[in-house]
C-alpha cells in the first residue's frame, strides 16, 4: 500500500486545524448566503430526534411534577383561599360578559354585522425549547399528516404566543413573542392607537412607534392589529407596564416561561406573504 | 491505529474482537461528547437550560483535547460544532469555529497541563470558558446584524465552568479505563 512518508503525514496533521477554521468561515458565509440549508437541516434533526425526546421526556416530566405537587402541598391552604377569592371575582365578571355578549349580539343582528369567520384550530403539545441561546423559540409536535401552514398563529389558553415559522414533517417551530426577530402589528386597546410591539428576547416585549400625541397608559390592555393582515384583530398579547427606566413595555398574559400546551390557528392570512415579520425576518436566523 | 506503531517489537496480528475493541475506546469521547449534548435538551424544564448545550460540547472537546487528542481530532472537533450550531440554533459556523479555537488552544497547552493537579486544570479552564461564551455572542450578534444582550453569554460562561468537575470526574475515569485503547 502507497503510504505518505511520516514528514507529509505530519504536515498534512498540522494543516488540518487550520484548513479546517477557514472551512468554518466558508460555513458562515454559506449560512448567510442559503439560510433555509440550516432550517432544513435543523427541522429534519428535529423530526428524527422528536420521537426520542417525547418518550423520554414522560417519566423525566412525571418525577418533575411529582416534586412540584409536593412543594404546592405547603402552600395549599392560601392558595385554596386565593383561588376561593378570584373565582368570586370572576363570576361577576363573567356575568358583565355574558350580558355585554348578548346586548352585542343583539346590535350586530341590526346592524347585518358580517360575521368574523371562525378560524379552525389543532391543539399539540410543546416539546422543547428550540430557541437556544439567543432566540426564543418552541418546537411543537405535530402528526404526520397535519396542514399547518407557516404563518399560523400559536396561542396558550391565556394569549397570544407567536408565529410558526418552520414547519418539518411532524415538528413545527413557534417563534416567541418575545424574540428579538419577533415584530408584531398592535393596537393600544384604551386610545385605540396603533404601534408595533418588538421582541427584546428578555421576558417582556417593547413598545414602538406609536402615534404622536398619544401616551400608552400603564396597565392598558394591548391587543393585535389586523393591519398588514397577518394577525386577525383583537387577539390578547398582555397588558402595558413601564419599565424602570420610563420604557412601555408589555407583559405578555400567554406563559411563555412554561408552555406546555398551545393551540395553533389557521385564519387563513397572509395569502400575500406579510412584509414583517416572516420575510424581513430572514437576512438572520429565525 | 497510530498507537500499534508506538512500542518496538514483533506481535502477533491483532484479532477482530481486539481490533473492534481499540476502534470502540478510540470512539468513545465523541460518541459520550455527542450524547451528552443530546441529553442536555431533554425537556428537564429548567429555566435558561439552553445554556447547557454549548457548555457541555466545549468541556467535552477541551477536556479530550488536553487528555487524548487522538480520540478527538479536528474533524471530529468540527462536526461536534456542527451539532452545537444545528441543535443550540446559533448561526452556522460559530460554534464550530469556537470549538475548533479551544481545540488548538488544548492543543498547545496540554504538555503544560496533563501534569497539573485536577485544580489546576480547572482553574485553567476558566478563560476559555470565558472566551468561549464571549466568542459564541459576539459571532451570534455579528452574524444576526443585532446587538444582543450580553447577559446569556456570562450566564453560559459561568455555568460552563461550573458544569467542568461535574463532567470532567466521571471523564477523567473514562479516560484512565474505557477510552483507553492500550487496555484493549
Amino acid at each position: 500500500m502507497l503510504r505518505p512518508s511520516i514528514q507529509a503525514r505530519q504536515a498534512l496533521a498540522r494543516l488540518t486545524l487550520p484548513v479546517l477554521v477557514v472551512a468554518s468561515f466558508g460555513l458562515m458565509l454559506l449560512g448567510k448566503a442559503d439560510t433555509l440549508l440550516a432550517d432544513r437541516a435543523r427541522s429534519a434533526m428535529a423530526d428524527a430526534l422528536a420521537p426520542i425526546y417525547a418518550v423520554l421526556g414522560e417519566p423525566i416530566s412525571a418525577v418533575a411534577d411529582t416534586i412540584h405537587d409536593a412543594a404546592r402541598l405547603i402552600t395549599l391552604r392560601e392558595e385554596n383561599t386565593r383561588l376561593r377569592e378570584e373565582n368570586e371575582r370572576l363570576r361577576r365578571w363573567q356575568s358583565v360578559a355574558l350580558a355585554l355578549d348578548a346586548e352585542n349580539q343583539r346590535l350586530k343582528a341590526n346592524l347585518r354585522w358580517v360575521p368574523d369567520p371562525q378560524a379552525a384550530f389543532v391543539t399539540t403539545r410543546v416539546i422543547a425549547d428550540a430557541g437556544g441561546l439567543y432566540a426564543r423559540a418552541v418546537l411543537l409536535s405535530l402528526g404526520p399528516n397535519h396542514a399547518i401552514r407557516k404563518g399560523a398563529i400559536a396561542l396558550d389558553e391565556r394569549g397570544l404566543v407567536g408565529r410558526v415559522t418552520e414547519i418539518g414533517a411532524r415538528t413545527a417551530r413557534v417563534l416567541l413573542i418575545t424574540d428579538i426577530n419577533s415584530r408584531i402589528p398592535v393596537i393600544l386597546e384604551n386610545s385605540r392607537a396603533r404601534a408595533i410591539l418588538t421582541g427584546t428576547n428578555g421576558a417582556r416585549p417593547r413598545l414602538l412607534y406609536w402615534p404622536e400625541g398619544v401616551t400608552p397608559t400603564e396597565g392598558e390592555r394591548i391587543v393585535t392589529s389586523a393591519e398588514a393582515n397577518a394577525f386577525p384583530a383583537n387577539l390578547p398579547i398582555g397588558t402595558l407596564r413601564y419599565s424602570a427606566n420610563g420604557v412601555p413595555e408589555v407583559e405578555p398574559e400567554a406563559q411563555l416561561q412554561r408552555l406546555e400546551v398551545v393551540r395553533i390557528f389557521d385564519y387563513g392570512l397572509g395569502i400575500l406573504p406579510p412584509p414583517e415579520p416572516v420575510e424581513r425576518r430572514t437576512p438572520g436566523r429565525h | 491505529m497510530a498507537l500499534m506503531d508506538q512500542t518496538p517489537g514483533i506481535r502477533p496480528r491483532l484479532t477482530l474482537g481486539r481490533r473492534l475493541d481499540i476502534a470502540a475506546r478510540l470512539a468513545l469521547p465523541t460518541c459520550v461528547t455527542v450524547l451528552v449534548m443530546l441529553a442536555t435538551e431533554l425537556p428537564f424544564g429548567m429555566p435558561n437550560q439552553a445554556a447547557l448545550l454549548p457548555a457541555v460540547a466545549l468541556i467535552g472537546v477541551w477536556f479530550w483535547s488536553v487528555f487524548r487528542p487522538t480520540s478527538m481530532p479536528p474533524p471530529i472537533v468540527f462536526l461536534i460544532g456542527l451539532l452545537l450550531d444545528l441543535r443550540g440554533y446559533l448561526p452556522l459556523g460559530a460554534g464550530v469555529l469556537t470549538l475548533l479555537i479551544a481545540h488548538g488552544i488544548a492543543l498547545r497547552w496540554r504538555r503544560f497541563l496533563v501534569e497539573q493537579g485536577f485544580t489546576m486544570v480547572w482553574v485553567s479552564f476558566l478563560p476559555i470558558a470565558i472566551g468561549g461564551a464571549v466568542l459564541i455572542w459576539l459571532l451570534a450578534a455579528l452574524l444576526n446584524l443585532r446587538l444582543l444582550s450580553p447577559v446569556p453569554a456570562l450566564f453560559q460562561a459561568i455555568v460552563t465552568f461550573a458544569l467542568y468537575p461535574v463532567m470532567a470526574i466521571p471523564l477523567a475515569f473514562a479516560h484512565r479505563s474505557l477510552a483507553d485503547p492500550a487496555r484493549a
